[in-house]
Formats: C-alpha cells, sequence, structure tokens
C-alpha cells in the first residue's frame, strides 16, 4: 500500500506540472492549447540534447529546455495566437490553430531528433529502500522533489510576485485587468510562455525516468486535458490536485486492476465521465468560467 | 439565391462528382485517386455531424468515436449475423444516435472547452472499449469484411452485388458520394427549417433561448444524436470499404481531423465541412510526394491558412460579396458567444 502511494505521488508531481502549464494558458488566454504534449516532448528532447550529447549537467539541460521552450510559447502567443485571436469570429478558431501547431512540432521533432526512444544516464544511481514496503530508485525521488520544487515557486511566484499578480488579475476579468492599467498583450505573452516552459521543464524531468519518443505527445495532452477536468479548468489549485488525483488513480488502477488487463484508462475515463455528469465545472472551476 | 441559382448550383455539382471526375479519373489512368475520393465524401459525412454540432454552440472532438462505434456495429452483424452490409448501414447509424443520447444527457450539460475535453476523452474511452471487449476481438480487430452484397426489393435489384461488378472501386466512389449528397441535403434542409433557427438560438446564448421557451435540452440531444447518426453511417461505410476495422481505425487524430474539416471550411456555412475535408485530406494525399517533410508542410500551411483566413475558407467570398452585413456580425457574435 505505502508503494502505491509513493508511486502515486511521484506520478502526480510530474503530472501536476503539466496541468499547471496547460492551466495557465487556458486561464489567461481562453486557448485550449494542443499542443501542450508536443512542448513537453520537445523538452524532453532538448534535455537529451543537452545532457545525452552535449555532455553537461542534468540541471542546466532542464534549464536551457525551459528558457527555450518559453521562448518558443512567446514567439507562439504573440505571431500566431494573438492575431488569431483579433480576427476571428468565433474564438475556438484557435483550436485549429493549437492543432496545427502540435501537428507542426510533432513535424519538426521528427526531422530534428528521429523516430526513436531517447533517454538520458541516470542522474543519481542507487534504490531507497524502507523495509520492502518502499523501493523506489533514487533518480525518481529527485526527480519528483524537483517537480514538487517546480510547483511551488510557480505558486508563490505567482502569488507573491507583480507579474503573478497581474496574470492572475488577466485571468479573473480580461477588461477589468486592461482598466486597472495591465498591459494585456504582455502579460499573455508572458504567461503562454511560462506555461510553455512548465511543459519543457516536466519533459526534461522525465527524460531522466523514462525517456522520451515522438508519440508521446497526443496521449500527454489526453491526460493533461483530463487532470484539468478534474480540478477546473482555469484554476491553479484544481490543476494540482488534479494532477496528483489522476497519479494516484494511475498507481492504484495500475496495481488492483492489472489481472484485468489493460484496463485501467477505461475505468478512469469511465468514472471522470460520471464524475463530469454531477460536476461539470471540476473539482475547484468556476461554472461556466 | 433564387431557387433557379440554387437548382443551377446542385445540378453543377452533381454533373462534377457524378460525371465529371470518373471521366477525368477513366482519361487520367489515375485510378487510386477513387479510394481518395472516397474516403473524403465518407469523412465529410462524420465532419457534416460535428459541424451540426457546432452549429448548436458546442466543439465536438469526439466524432471518432461514433465512427468506430458505427463501424463495428456494421462489421459485427455483417461478419457474425451474415446481414446485408446496407441494412446494417442504417442500423450502425441508430445504434450510435441511440448511444450518444444516452452519453449526451450527461455530458451535453458540459460547455466550451469542458464538452471539447469530454468528447476527446470520449474517443478513447471508444478504442479503449474496443481493445478490451471480446466482442471486438481485441487489438486483432475484424479483417476479412466481405463486400456489400445485393439489395433487392420485391426482386428488383437496387443495389447489385460489388463482389460480382467489373469496377468495385467506382461503385464505392459512386455510393459515397450519393450518400454524401444526401447527408448534406439532409444538413442543409435542417439548417434552414425551425430546428435550424432554434439550434441558432442555441449557439447564441442558451439561458435567453430558454428562458423564451425553448426546449434546449430535447434541442441539444436532438442535434447530437443527428451528428452521431451521420458519423456511425460514415464510420460503417469506410469500414466496409477498408473490409477491416481495429479500435485505431479511428482514434483521436480522426477525431480532431473532423473538427479541424468544419473550421477549415468555415464554421458558419452548411457546406464548409465537405470543402474542409477535401481540402485536408487531398492536400495531405498531394504531399505525400514530400515523403518525411508531408507533416511539415502540412501543418505549416494549416498555420498560415488560419493566420490569413481565421473564419474558414467560406468566409472569403462572404466577405467579398457582402461586407456591410458581415462586417457588423462580429462585433455582435463574441459577446454572445461567451456569456
Amino acid at each position: 500500500m505505502e508503494q502505491i502511494i509513493a508511486n502515486g505521488l511521484y506520478l502526480g508531481a510530474q503530472y501536476a506540472l503539466i496541468a499547471l502549464g496547460l492551466t495557465l494558458i487556458f486561464s489567461l488566454m481562453n486557448v485550449l492549447n494542443f499542443a501542450h504534449g508536443q512542448m513537453y516532448v520537445l523538452g524532453g528532447f532538448i534535455t537529451y540534447t543537452v545532457v545525452a550529447q552535449l555532455g553537461l549537467p542534468f540541471l542546466l539541460g532542464i534549464l536551457v529546455s525551459g528558457l527555450l521552450l518559453a521562448l518558443m510559447g512567446a514567439g507562439v502567443e504573440k505571431y500566431l495566437f494573438r492575431p488569431v485571436v483579433a480576427r476571428s469570429v468565433r474564438e475556438e478558431s484557435t483550436m485549429l490553430l493549437a492543432a496545427g501547431i502540435a501537428f507542426f512540432l510533432d513535424a519538426v521533432i521528427l526531422l530534428l531528433f528521429g523516430e526513436k526512444q531517447r533517454g538520458i544516464p541516470k542522474i543519481v544511481d542507487g534504490v531507497f529502500n524502507w523495509d520492502f514496503r518502499i523501493i523506489m530508485p533514487y533518480d525518481r525521488i529527485v526527480v519528483g522533489l524537483l517537480a514538487l520544487a517546480a510547483v511551488a515557486a510557480f505558486i508563490l511566484y505567482m502569488r507573491y510576485s507583480r507579474t503573478g499578480r497581474a496574470m492572475r488579475a488577466l485571468a479573473q476579468d480580461r477588461t477589468a485587468a486592461q482598466l486597472m492599467g495591465v498591459d494585456v498583450n504582455r502579460y499573455s505573452m508572458f504567461g503562454f510562455a511560462l506555461g510553455a516552459m512548465l511543459a519543457g521543464v516536466a519533459g526534461g524531468l522525465l527524460v531522466s525516468i523514462t525517456g522520451v519518443n515522438l508519440g508521446m505527445g497526443g496521449p500527454t495532452s489526453i491526460k493533461a486535458f483530463m487532470m484539468i477536468m478534474i480540478g477546473g479548468a482555469g484554476v491553479i489549485s484544481g490543476a494540482i490536485a488534479g494532477g496528483f488525483i489522476l497519479g494516484m488513480m494511475e498507481s492504484v488502477g495500475l496495481t488492483v486492476l492489472a489481472a484485468y488487463g489493460d484496463v485501467t484508462y477505461l475505468i478512469i475515463f469511465a468514472s471522470l465521465m460520471v464524475f463530469l455528469a454531477f460536476r461539470p465545472q471540476g473539482l475547484m472551476g468556476k461554472p461556466w468560467g | 439565391m433564387t431557387l433557379f441559382k440554387k437548382l443551377l448550383g446542385v445540378g453543377l455539382f452533381l454533373a462534377l462528382v457524378l460525371v465529371l471526375v470518373p471521366w477525368l479519373i477513366e482519361r487520367s489512368g489515375r485510378w487510386d485517386f477513387y479510394y481518395t475520393l472516397t474516403s473524403v465524401a465518407l469523412l465529410s459525412i462524420a465532419s457534416a455531424g460535428v459541424w451540426l454540432t457546432f452549429y448548436i454552440g458546442r466543439i465536438n472532438i469526439g466524432q471518432g468515436a461514433y465512427a468506430l462505434v458505427g463501424g463495428y456495429v456494421s462489421a459485427i452483424l455483417v461478419t457474425q449475423a451474415g446481414m446485408n452490409f446496407w441494412l446494417t448501414l442504417p442500423l450502425a447509424g441508430l445504434f450510435c444516435a441511440l448511444l450518444s443520447v444516452l452519453i449526451g444527457l450527461p455530458i451535453l450539460r458540459l460547455r466550451g472547452v469542458y464538452f471539447a475535453m469530454v468528447t476527446l476523452v470520449l474517443t478513447e474511452v471508444v478504442r479503449l472499449t474496443a481493445l478490451a471487449l471480446p466482442i471486438t476481438n481485441g487489438a486483432r480487430g475484424i479483417v476479412n469484411i466481405p463486400l456489400p452484397t445485393e439489395l433487392s426489393l420485391f426482386g428488383l435489384t437496387l443495389i447489385p452485388d460489388f463482389g460480382t461488378l467489373a469496377n468495385p472501386k467506382l461503385a464505392f466512389y459512386l455510393a459515397a458520394v450519393i450518400m454524401m449528397i444526401l447527408s448534406y441535403a439532409v444538413l442543409y434542409r435542417i439548417v434552414h427549417s425551425r430546428l435550424g433557427h432554434l439550434c441558432r438560438s442555441l449557439q447564441q446564448n442558451e439561458e435567453l433561448a430558454a428562458s423564451i421557451g425553448v426546449n434546449i435540452t430535447y434541442l441539444r440531444i436532438l442535434a447530437y444524436s443527428i451528428s452521431s447518426f451521420f458519423g456511425g453511417i460514415a464510420g460503417a461505410s469506410f469500414v466496409n470499404i477498408s473490409q477491416s476495422i481495429y479500435p485505431s481505425s479511428f482514434q483521436v487524430v480522426d477525431s480532431v481531423n473532423f473538427m479541424l474539416n468544419c473550421f477549415l471550411g468555415g464554421l458558419g456555412y452548411v457546406f464548409g465541412p465537405m470543402l474542409g475535408t477535401l481540402l485536408l485530406y487531398f492536400g495531405w494525399d498531394l504531399l505525400f510526394t514530400t515523403g518525411k517533410y508531408q507533416l511539415l508542410i502540412y501543418s505549416s500551411l494549416l498555420i498560415l491558412l488560419m493566420l490569413v483566413l481565421p473564419n474558414g475558407l467560406l468566409s472569403l467570398r462572404l466577405s467579398r460579396k457582402a461586407k456591410q452585413p458581415a462586417q457588423a456580425s462580429p462585433d455582435k457574435q463574441p459577446s454572445g458567444a461567451t456569456p
């Protein structure tokens, strides 16, 4: 049992990091970022390049993928989303753009890094073993803690920095924020960059454990969508809760339902739909946020 | 548009797809285009369904689920019950419509992005269900589905046996195109009826519509089930053309593509999804020659198109012809779409 909880917490910390980025972009721009999973995969590949190809330290790899992804996110917002949002009649049109970007990133990843599964050498050797009740490799613990630290840093940043306050204001009410003198364009771009950065950092963390491959983008996006549906779209605490809940469900499901074959996700999906029938806005979302 | 002009347009379109295209293919010898165009016709039926859900203001990324369900219903009925494909076609559609009522009752209460995400998840649920159930034969799928057999009424052959035809590709093409035309005729009729007006009221403001006395729950379910019916028959026909079905026959990417078809063609135009499907599918097919750069070029074009024409391809025609009304409506619509 302890083992299941430990696994769930480890998964949850990573998932929360992914969901945070997605929910941030959604709350600021009202854009459902289909390309989030691809951004995550791209982050993984950048870390792989820095660490395995160039032989630089792991933390630097994560830093580089975070920065590059942030730059890319800012560019995507400024040159793609902003003009389309301004000119389209129905704001759902951004979905087509987001899907196009997802395809584009898939193509770029395919051309730059190929189809192969890539991984980096273990960052820490050894296995933590508590009386055979919890067995967990040290590198997983380190990655889990790093993910938690990133989540904590993000929350503190959003709560106490001037930029964070501006973004929260933007998420609450775009027009009101604008009237109070918040530079809407600038902070939208900044928020998108931050969201993409979180995806990049999560991808960089992941590559040290399971490696990355091209096909992971789509499924990751779907998982991230589920997390923010559980917690409520556009709510930071909801994204974190959703991430941990999904991580825990996955961990429990894979252990308990192992005998019945690959039905864990089927059951998670089905229960999610039942849950949403009763609480459409998720755990912490505002109705029709 | 006058009645004469409309009839002329329909006539020209029929001549184009039923006479000119087969003739051109015959002349050029590109027989592979039949398969491509058949796929376009069938996929555009599914896209028409997605478009109808857009019309009530819901973003539907779950059409792949119904296409897969329809495909399995038809495949199982044909292979295990030995039924005629042409009879399984409406059954597959009806099964999907019924299923969508059950699923739609809870999830149609969701709006905007929530509905979009739930339908996306639905595609994945159906794929996993198909993997897990014994009757669908898991990952191995159902293969060797026989070609559609003869359909006769009182000894009169309505549709000949596809297995005995000299050119089953042409037959499939014609069948698919006729189905597409019928589907879009139905769609056009729905949109230009009282039902269509009511659906438009849902798109703009559900609370307001409800306060005037529109039964929004009933309408939502109705539109969604019609949409799923389209998805079901499209999936069933597709499966019978490729003569096989796997859980991966329709997956999330397909669901997203159905939605993209609608966006690309333009959400305000009944024939938008048809154009969108043609362009997306054909464009993808033509880019095949570029090899590994296929996806790169395709996605770049998609992004560019979105930057230039964010309101869909057919908006090009509208903005030129009716400038004044087109300018008046965009100012109003965003505030109505996001209460």
